[in-house]
């Protein structure tokens, strides 16, 4: 039962990864739109993802909830070291939400709307600019359990070169996600154009950020290199990244959509396995050269197991639904 | 502020905010199903324009229902995370469960809000349910898992250590079905009167009179139903409580010295330096029986429990006369209106019943707010009832307070604009459900 959960967890991280990545995306795109395009693309945006955006943030919930019920020992340390960031990606995540919602609701469209739209696309970039963090921290062996003064516990736990590497890089990968889907939900040819030249431009930030995580590994001393490049496993997926991104160029001239979302999943996939597969199941490094890792922190037994019934049972009754909520508002109306 | 105090208040803060919000995504499904049955069964416009309606304000609440509550599912670490560590696997099942029915949930509320017109009606109208079946199934779930702090089962607490984890023993503790119950009937009684006072305050003033009525009729029954029910529920978990927490109970009482037969206090102030209660209404025999079911029982007061653990007796004891008081008060207006509909007398005619309802608006949630600070300072000093005390849970982190100061400022302007956007909502009224040709979505 415990592979059964850390598949679970791991599936969690890695769907919030695309769909809630794709869904903070939409908002960054807006962001970096110019302002007579904006109300366009904040349409597109709402018919794409306003039906799943609720379902989308559930990932987010399920892979919380299994930290702290089948790993406490994960959840409570990362609480305690990294409460800043988290407390800024909370603030964003309610801020977003709400916004984005209040928005579309306001039964009368006025200056409020004007508020609602700032707050939305910051709260878009702020979000998963910590949400990178966070990420980037709990490999970064910043972490100090043994730290005697507030700043080294609480703040340079994650106030580091290599965090924020991961913060901007986790930015402009959610920002390519949301253009590639984009692309297809929209059928203008001028559209088009648009979120494709949005999509080489996060890409091309994507490829400039990654390789400022690689520096800041670097100056940090974090075996980045030798996790991607020295690991067989780590090795092929950035290979099989770096081919696929001459494919998705090419994709991205010719304006294949259905394979283009493929790919672009495929490639953030690559890139997670890459980073993650070599100190798996080590989950946090600690400064001390410690690691807390899934099998150590895991919960009791009994736990585990009913927490693994729990998630599967859940997935039989969710899944179909779910297929069938995305198959049924992909359908574009006329 | 400290730290500690700080902590509790943002928790207490972020629970009572949540708490209003998830009551309207539990209860509103169901007022929505009921005016959606109506239109698919008699075609009339109205309930259509009525369920369309309600739907957008549901959207709102959702929203900041689901936005609020992740910050919850941090928050229990970022605040208490000695708790949480060994808590967390213990009283994690319901949570775990939870986890799917908000997911059930989210994925129905997608089909039934943008679904207009895109499914088949009855499977659009069973969607609504999915939306209201699942959401009460996540609020007795949670509850589940509160009563676990209030009664703690499922493990062997042996030097210190948490072993023997049984997670499902834990989930069916001997408090999930009192409160529970207590809890999904205050949801209806809450919100059901929230609703139906706005639709009696628009047909006082005499706009879309039709809409309004219809809309009202839906609410009230479910209010008013509930609100009888109330009391009895709550009388069960009074005898609950006097079993499993008789701290918990002699500070709801402000029951100082152990009595037998013991007299129940209404209002009164409490003293809590001299342990005495001044200019309180006294009925004698009331609170054994109440307590125990038996008119000469003895009931424990706090002189029986040792200081150290004494819970803040004031504010349990004043939330617990708020909560009751107002309990009866809506169970009175529930009766009335039941009485009236059963004669069959048109409730136009009966202003002063409409504007009883008017001012019942803000009362289920404010018995609601009570009945949480009952339960939950009530508990205190512990975190896990005899277990863990709160101040042992905290988290190591200084400076908590300016955490609390933002959260609070969130949280009020989220209630402004969420009550702004509302008012918006009903003023639109008119003008987008007047005419009866079909209204646009979205
Ligand atoms: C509309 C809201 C509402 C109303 C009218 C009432 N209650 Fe209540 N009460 C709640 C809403 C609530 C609550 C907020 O839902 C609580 C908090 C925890 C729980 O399970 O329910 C609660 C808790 C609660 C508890 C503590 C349970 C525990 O700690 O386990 C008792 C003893 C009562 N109630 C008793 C009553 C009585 C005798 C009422 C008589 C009229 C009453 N309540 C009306
Ligand atoms: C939504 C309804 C709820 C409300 C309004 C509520 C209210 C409160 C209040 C007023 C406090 C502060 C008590 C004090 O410090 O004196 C508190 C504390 C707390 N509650 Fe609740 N509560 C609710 C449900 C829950 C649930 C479902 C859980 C968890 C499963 C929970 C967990 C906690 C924790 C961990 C604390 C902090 C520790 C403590 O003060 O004991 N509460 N809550
Ligand atoms: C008695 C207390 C509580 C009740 C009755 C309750 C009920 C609900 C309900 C019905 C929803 C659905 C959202 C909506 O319809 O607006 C919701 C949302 C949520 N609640 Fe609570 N809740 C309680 C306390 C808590 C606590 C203590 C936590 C955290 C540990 C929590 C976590 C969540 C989460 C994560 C969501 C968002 C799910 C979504 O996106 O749909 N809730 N809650």
């Amino acid at each position: 039962m415990e592979y059964v959960v850390i598949t679970f967890l791991c599936l969690g991280i890695l769907l919030y990864f695309l769909l809630g990545g794709a869904d903070f995306g939409a908002g960054i795109i807006e962001l970096f739109t110019s302002a007579n395009n904006r109300s366009k693309t904040r349409k597109t945006m709402y018919q794409a993802i306003g039906p799943v955006w609720e379902a989308n943030h559930m990932w987010l919930i399920i892979a919380i909830v299994i930290l702290f019920v089948g790993f406490p020992r994960i959840y409570t340390t990362m609480s305690v070291y990294l409460h800043i960031p988290l407390l800024i990606m909370l603030i964003g995540i309610i801020a977003r939400g709400t916004a984005f919602v209040f928005r579309h609701y306001d039964a009368i469209k006025d200056d409020m709307h004007w508020l609602y739209n700032r707050i939305f696309r910051y709260s878009s970039f702020i979000t998963p600019l910590f949400l990178g963090i966070i990420a980037g921290s709990l490999i970064s062996g910043h972490i100090d359990t043994n730290a005697k003064d507030f700043s080294s516990a609480y703040i340079y736990s994650w106030l580091n070169w290599f965090s924020v590497s991961v913060g901007l890089f986790t930015v402009a990968l959610c920002g390519f996600l949301a253009a590639i889907y984009l692309i297809g939900e929209t059928t203008e040819a001028y559209d088009k154009r648009r979120f494709i030249k949005k999509a080489e431009y996060m890409n091309i930030a994507a490829v400039v950020f990654g390789a400022m995580v690689f520096i800041a590994a670097q100056l940090d001393n974090i075996p980045l290199t030798d996790w991607v490049f020295k690991n067989p496993v780590g090795l092929s997926a950035i290979v099989l990244a770096s081919l696929s991104l001459i494919l998705l160029w090419y994709l991205l001239i010719k304006g294949k959509t259905q394979v283009l979302r493929i790919l672009a999943g495929f490639q953030v996939t690559m890139i997670l396995l890459a980073i993650s597969y070599a100190h798996f199941p080590n989950f946090i490094r600690l400064k001390n050269g410690n690691a807390i890792s899934l099998f150590e922190a895991i919960g009791p037994e009994k736990t585990i197991y009913s927490l693994g019934l729990a998630l599967l049972l859940g997935s039989v009754l969710i899944l179909p639904f779910l297929g069938y909520l995305f198959y049924k508002f992909q359908k574009k109306e006329e | 502020m400290d730290d500690f105090l700080a902590a509790r208040s943002q928790m207490a803060l972020s629970l009572g905010f949540h708490i209003i919000f998830s009551c309207i995504g539990m209860v509103m499904p169901f007022f929505m199903a009921v005016s959606h049955y109506k239109w698919l069964k008699t075609n009339d416009e109205v309930y259509k324009n009525l369920t369309k309606a309600w739907s957008k304000g549901v959207a709102i609440f959702f929203a900041t229902g689901a936005v609020s509550g992740t910050m919850l599912s941090f928050e229990l670490g970022l605040l208490w995370p000695k708790f949480m560590e060994h808590a967390g696997p213990i009283f994690g099942m319901p949570f775990s469960l939870e986890g799917t029915a908000f997911f059930i949930e989210a994925i129905a509320l997608g089909f039934f809000l943008y679904g207009w017109n895109k499914l088949n009606k009855w499977f659009h109208w069973f969607t609504g349910m999915v939306v209201g079946v699942s959401g009460l199934a996540s609020g007795i779930l949670v509850v589940a898992a509160n009563a676990w702090m209030n009664s703690p089962a499922g493990f062997d607490f042996v030097n210190g250590q948490y072993l023997n984890v049984d997670p499902i023993q834990a989930m069916f503790n001997k408090a999930w079905f009192s409160q529970a119950l207590h809890m999904c009937l205050a949801a209806f009684t809450a919100t059901g009167f929230a609703v139906a006072g706005v639709h009696a305050l628009m047909i006082l003033r005499n706009q879309n009179k039709e809409f309004h009525l219809k809309a009202f009729k839906i609410a009230a029954v479910f209010a008013c139903i509930g609100a009888l029910l109330q009391p009895l529920s709550g009388d069960i978990s009074a005898k609950d409580v006097a079993k499993r927490q008789p701290a918990k109970l002699a500070a709801m009482e402000a029951l100082y010295k152990t009595e037998k037969p013991a007299s129940l206090l209404i209002g009164g102030i409490v003293n809590e330096k001299d342990k005495t209660v001044k200019g309180a209404i006294k009925i004698p025999r009331a609170l054994s029986f109440l307590a125990h079911g038996d008119f000469e029982a003895e009931v424990k007061g706090l002189d029986k429990i040792p200081e150290d653990e004494h819970p803040p007796v004031a504010i349990t004891h004043y939330a617990f006369q708020i909560m009751v008081g107002i309990g009866t008060l809506l169970a009175l207006i529930s009766l009335i209106y039941f009485v009236n509909l059963i004669r069959k007398k048109p409730l136009v005619e009966k202003r002063w019943l409409l504007k009883l309802f008017v001012l019942a608006i803000p009362l289920g949630y404010l018995a609601l707010e009570a009945g949480w600070v009952v339960t939950e300072v009530g508990r205190q000093p512990w975190i896990i009832y005899g277990v863990m005390r709160t101040k042992d849970a905290v988290t190591p982190m200084p400076g908590i307070a300016y955490s609390f100061y933002i959260f609070s400022a969130i949280y009020f302007s989220l209630s402004i604009v969420v009550t702004f956007l509302l008012y918006r909502q009903i003023k639109m009224v008119p003008v987008l459900y007047n005419d009866k040709s079909i209204v646009k979505t979205n």
